[in-house]
């Protein structure tokens, strides 16, 4: 492997575009650099799985550019493909193979595949490799799907929901061979996913999208330490313009509350001015930003 | 490996924050001497089930605590001062303290006032 193959993005995807009848996806620009884990958080519906589509060369973008390993997606997609993993809940599994069969499968096409492995995934996700594929719950077909995206090793990972609808044991079974690829760093995993408190664990970087557009993407810590709660109390009417980097605004009685997307101590301090009494600065959950933000964004659309 | 770092999620503090007081706890009971060297970024992410981002976090922010000492290339160590185990615990007696002083001030208490009422509950204790 050169130098170049270890720093370069894994995925770029630069002013992409695709339209449908129903829905557009706009504008999206995504990096993902060797290393690091993408949490993709979007409503339902938002454009989660057609970028994804995009990223694995499953559809054509109708503009803009898609890189991934060093290459253009779709057209050198067979070169890109041996080093991508991908799992969704729609994967294409042969009901009536066994999923020995499908491993056997995986083995002969890819030269990386790891049986040492995958036998150890058998046992972790507890499944049986002579039982046929149709024969399988959801939580069961979901793990099949991971396991024989992981053993192959792929330097990417790209993960379509892969916790949705997964019993809390085998969300953590999951969510631990996402640490084994974490411990590589030329390796990198995209995941997308609406509970945000996975997301919010093991993710890197963040990016929120929201009706075919990305609203936010950047490094967890820098984000969770940007939005605030704060708390206050004043017998003074405050108002939302005496103060800026607000998001979300109330003060009913002698209450309040204000969500800021900037923090600063100086928000605190203009409060103090202001004659509030400041009571609480929290931190907030992902869930929380989440929400706040996808209500902000359509806010703005509708003014 | 096998730090043993276990994250609450009703904790409401930031993983990061919680990171680093395992990390101090680590270092005034003692288990972790002055000069041991810590863990590397991308091993304690998974032996903490976090972000590596999460943990580079934590480690910054114990540098510019004086806590720990990274050398580029070589790794993070804890910080060579014989009584930093000390230092960390006192650090976080005068944390609890300023709580109480708000808290003191909020029901109109004096310094006064609350001196007796902490001399009075010493023996207790």
């Amino acid at each position: 492997m050169n130098s170049n193959e270890t720093t370069q993005p894994l995925i770029k995807l630069n002013g992409v575009g695709k339209a449908y009848q129903h829905f557009e996806l706009s504008d999206v620009d995504l990096t993902l650099e060797p290393g690091c884990v993408m949490g993709f958080i979007g409503p339902n519906g938002a454009g989660k799985s057609t970028t994804i589509r995009l990223i694995m060369g499953l559809v054509q973008a109708d503009r803009g550019d898609v890189e991934v390993l060093g290459v253009p997606m779709p057209e050198q997609m067979a070169a890109a493909k041996r080093d991508i993993g991908f799992a969704s809940e729609d994967m294409r599994l042969f009901k009536n193979g066994t999923l020995a069969w499908h491993m056997n499968f995986m083995r002969r096409i890819y030269p990386g595949w790891d049986d040492n492995y995958a036998q150890v995934l058998l046992k972790r996700f507890d499944l049986r490799p002579e039982q046929k594929l149709k024969g399988f719950s959801h939580g069961q077909r979901v793990k099949a799907g991971l396991l024989l995206a992981l053993a192959r090793r792929p330097r990417l990972l790209v993960l379509d929901e892969p916790t949705t609808g997964l019993d809390p044991v085998a969300r953590k079974e999951v969510l631990n061979e996402l640490l084994e690829v974490l411990a590589d760093e030329s390796r990198a995993v995209l995941f997308s996913s609406h509970n945000t408190q996975d997301v919010e664990q093991l993710s890197d970087t963040i990016t929120f999208i929201d009706r075919g557009r990305i609203i936010d993407s950047q490094d967890k810590e820098t984000f969770l330490d940007k939005w605030r709660r704060v708390r206050f109390r004043a017998a003074a009417e405050i108002r939302e313009e005496d103060l800026t980097g607000v998001v979300e605004f109330h003060h009913r009685g002698q209450l309040g509350s204000v969500i800021t997307d900037r923090f600063e101590p100086a928000m605190t301090e203009r409060l103090t001015h202001l004659g509030a009494e400041v009571q609480g600065v929290e931190p907030m959950t992902l869930e929380e930003i989440f929400v706040a933000e996808v209500e902000a964004s359509r806010e703005e659309v509708l003014l | 490996m096998g730090h043993d770092f276990i994250l609450s999620q009703s904790d409401g503090r930031p993983m990061y924050l919680q990171i680093m007081e395992q990390i101090k706890l680590r270092i005034a009971v003692g288990d972790w001497q002055p000069g041991f060297k810590l863990p590397s970024i991308r091993e304690l992410a998974v032996d903490a089930k976090v972000s590596v981002i999460t943990i580079k976090r934590a480690y910054q922010d114990l540098e510019t605590e004086g806590v720990i000492v990274t050398q580029q290339g070589k790794g993070s160590f804890v910080a060579a001062e014989d009584d930093i185990g000390q230092r960390l615990k006192e650090a976080e007696l005068d944390q609890h303290l300023t709580q109480v002083i708000k808290t003191a001030k909020s029901v109109q208490l004096d310094v006064e006032e609350l001196i007796s009422r902490l001399r009075k509950r010493w023996p207790e204790a």
